[in-house]
């Protein structure tokens, strides 16, 4: 555990030698519970619990509900209808699996802004980082497969808008579209291959999901304070630290258990809050919804992609320079993927040598407007694409690029950071000296 | 910071949300449902008496593809007793490949689909459009009152104003309640359309209350169930949380008396 002094498992009967001398399988479950975590973390470091009961989740009520569905476009919907009338529970699989993607989303946006904040992206945590921004991408990928399966018009006109995007990429666009698709549009073949990847991407995730623990179980947690466990000795270690069970696994469930009784509020009693009336309607070729919009955690998203049209200066700029290769839908397609992108690059444009956002006076207000910003191109992507819609999502798109290739690397020249505490036992004695009171924070 | 944080997070789900579902400029009237909030029910009487209206009215042109007849009988539904479903079934035909012929339909088969074209089938409609938004577009008032495709429904069936216009050989009639404000379908329920058994007012703003009660038990016929899972998994999880809570509690309290 990064180098953190602590217990190691030692087998202490002969049937545990034998099998420890084979597979040390015991002794990594042993390292995994019992890891020195930092005693300071608050209450934005329990999403990863909650992350991961979402793919657990989403697995399990997925399978039973592959039991029952039918990827073909003539039933597609009516399996579903299937399963919300004739399958034992059937409705409450299909509300659990629609309404835990969203669940999944909230908690992987909490998750993602509170690295961003505490500077866990930074070294020694760069390969962490680089993982999780994989793990959201095909999080993207499979929740949107996902919409398109119960073949509602949502989904068929979101998947042809989608698809579209990847056309719009010069010269191999067309294939990679027709790949995607299986054909010219949106068909059967389509749905077909949605319902595979569907099927197969939880399992890359979760692949993917045991690097992501087991990088940070080298390098350990980072903290609120972005100050390192001390590690020259165990006892000194045993100051900044407690071990994951029991503290922080019933800290966790805690906190997983308040946030699924929103869930099971949600699921109960207004199953269909999050999702659009639409896909109520069985796809139809022929008919083209009023308002195409996508599930509310592509939004921010979408408001990029939409805000770089023909008239934006920067779009004919590159469309000049590159002789019309760069048109205005595929420089919002390189925007869209940019957003991301540049995220998944902080690591590398944070310039600052202090890691957590708590000791940086200037970072703090920049962040806050990041978060702001982030909420604006949400309300914005849900927005008709018409002023001033189309100018505030410009600005905000501006803003989001602005932060991460001009904002970061310059605070951390520029910026005077805050006296961090020499240790993590010193934060902690801090908050809670003499007193048992757990709310603060 | 990161407490608001998780606020605004709320707050700009439930807006973004709310917003995508906005949109439709008719005037929606709040119909009052017995099946509305967390512990809403079904009305049995109302679901028969809606079905009556269905039968006699809206099946001339509508269908109802995805629901089996059999699930009239179903507890929490219209809950009939299994001869009548049986007699209901047979009223309707359905082709037969193997004897290639119409024959009655049985309880294990669905309602008939749409007779015209252009009717959309009305399974689903409940849930396929959605009258509240509110407050300020959030769309929280669907927590006690549902997403409002009921009161779509019955606040199309009363919104007639009695205008036609013809456009293109097609006639449109002006409703309060359709986005537009013109719908082409001819006004279906007058008041007075269809006879009660148990005497029950049948008047426009009743019978129309009462199919769109029937098209959201059409829409949601696990609805109940549904929300007596609700309840108890809040309750359960509730309980859990402070059962959690106190342990935490207990578990870090040595660790938070230092010094």
């Amino acid at each position: 555990m990064g180098g953190i002094p602590h217990d190691h498992y030692e087998p202490k009967t002969k049937g545990e030698k034998w099998l420890h001398s084979r597979l040390p399988i015991v002794g990594l479950m042993y390292a995994t519970l019992t890891a020195p975590t930092p005693k300071n973390l608050n209450w934005m470091w329990i999403w990863g619990i909650v992350l991961t009961f979402c793919l657990v989740l989403q697995i399990v009520t997925g399978i039973v509900l592959a039991m029952h569905y039918t990827p073909h476009v003539d039933n597609a919907f009516a399996s579903v209808e299937h399963i919300m009338r004739d399958v034992n529970g059937g409705y409450m699989l299909r509300y659990m699996h629609a309404n835990g993607a969203s669940l999944f989303f909230v908690a992987v946006y909490a998750h993602i802004f509170r690295g961003l904040y505490y500077g866990s992206y930074k070294a020694p945590r760069e390969v962490t980082w680089i993982i999780g921004m994989l793990i959201y991408l095909l999080m993207m990928a499979t929740g949107f497969m996902g919409y398109v399966l119960p073949w509602g018009q949502m989904s068929f006109w979101g998947a042809t808008v989608i698809t579209g995007l990847f056309g719009a990429i010069p010269f191999i666009g067309e294939s990679i579209q027709t790949l995607l698709l299986g054909g010219p549009a949106v068909d059967n073949a389509t749905l077909n291959r949605f319902f595979s990847l569907h099927y197969l991407l939880p399992f890359v995730i979760a692949g993917l999901v045991i690097l992501h623990i087991w990088a940070f179980h080298t390098t350990g947690n980072n903290n609120p304070t972005g100050v390192e466990v001390r590690r020259g000795s165990k006892e000194e270690a045993e100051k900044d630290t407690l071990p994951f069970w029991p503290y922080f696994v019933i800290k966790d469930l805690f906190a997983l258990a308040v946030i699924l009784v929103v869930f099971f509020a949600v699921v109960g009693f207004m199953p269909n809050y999050l999702g659009h009336p639409d896909n109520y309607i069985e796809a139809n070729a022929l008919s083209t919804p009023a308002h195409i919009v996508p599930e509310w955690y592509f939004l921010p998203f979408y408001a990029i992609l939409r805000a770089f049209t023909s008239e934006v200066w920067v779009v004919q700029i590159a469309s000049f320079v590159t002789g019309g290769i760069i048109d205005a839908k595929f420089f919002g397609v390189l925007a869209m993927f940019g957003a991301i992108a540049v995220m998944a690059l902080v690591p590398w444009l944070d310039t600052s040598s202090v890691r957590s956002g708590r000791f940086r006076p200037m970072f703090k207000w920049w962040f806050a407007l990041l978060v702001i910003d982030f909420f604006a191109l949400m309300w914005l992507g849900a927005m008709p694409a018409e002023e001033p819609y189309a100018s505030f999502s410009l600005i905000a798109s501006a803003y989001w690029f602005a932060y991460f290739l001009v904002i970061l690397p310059l605070l951390g020249v520029i910026e005077k950071p805050d006296v961090q505490p020499a240790t993590i036992e010193e934060d902690f004695a801090a908050h809670y000296g003499g007193d048992a009171d757990k709310s603060a924070e | 910071m990161f407490k608001k944080l998780a606020i605004s997070t709320a707050a700009a789900i439930t807006l973004a949300t709310g917003a995508f579902a906005a949109g439709g400029e008719g005037h929606i009237e709040d119909f009052d449902f017995s099946f509305e909030g967390p512990f809403g029910a079904f009305d049995q009487n109302q679901l028969q008496r809606g079905l009556q209206v269905y039968t006699e009215v809206c099946s001339a042109c509508h269908g109802l593809k995805f629901v089996p007849i059999r699930t009239l009988a179903d507890e929490g539904g219209p809950h009939l007793p299994e001869d009548q479903v049986r007699a209901y079934a047979a009223q309707f035909d359905i082709y037969d490949a193997a004897l290639d012929e119409d024959v009655p339909r049985k309880p294990s088969d669905f309602f008939p689909e749409s007779a015209l074209e252009n009717a959309p089938d009305l399974s689903l409609m409940a849930k396929a459009r959605a009258g509240f938004h509110g407050p300020y577009g959030l769309g929280i008032n669907q927590f006690v009152k549902g997403i409002g495709g009921t009161e779509y429904i019955a606040s199309i069936l009363t919104g007639y104003t009695g205008e036609e216009k013809e456009q293109a050989g097609v006639t449109f009639y002006e409703n309060t309640a359709f986005p537009g404000g013109w719908i082409a379908m001819a006004p279906p329920l007058y008041g007075e359309d269809v006879e009660f058994a148990d005497g029950h007012d049948n008047d426009l703003h009743h019978i129309s209350a009462d199919v769109s009660a029937f098209l959201m038990w059409t829409a949601e016929p696990k609805m109940m169930a549904r929300k007596q899972a609700g309840v108890v998994g809040v309750l359960l999880l509730t309980l859990l949380s402070v059962l959690l809570y106190m342990t935490n509690k207990k578990l870090w309290a040595p660790h938070k008396k230092k010094h």
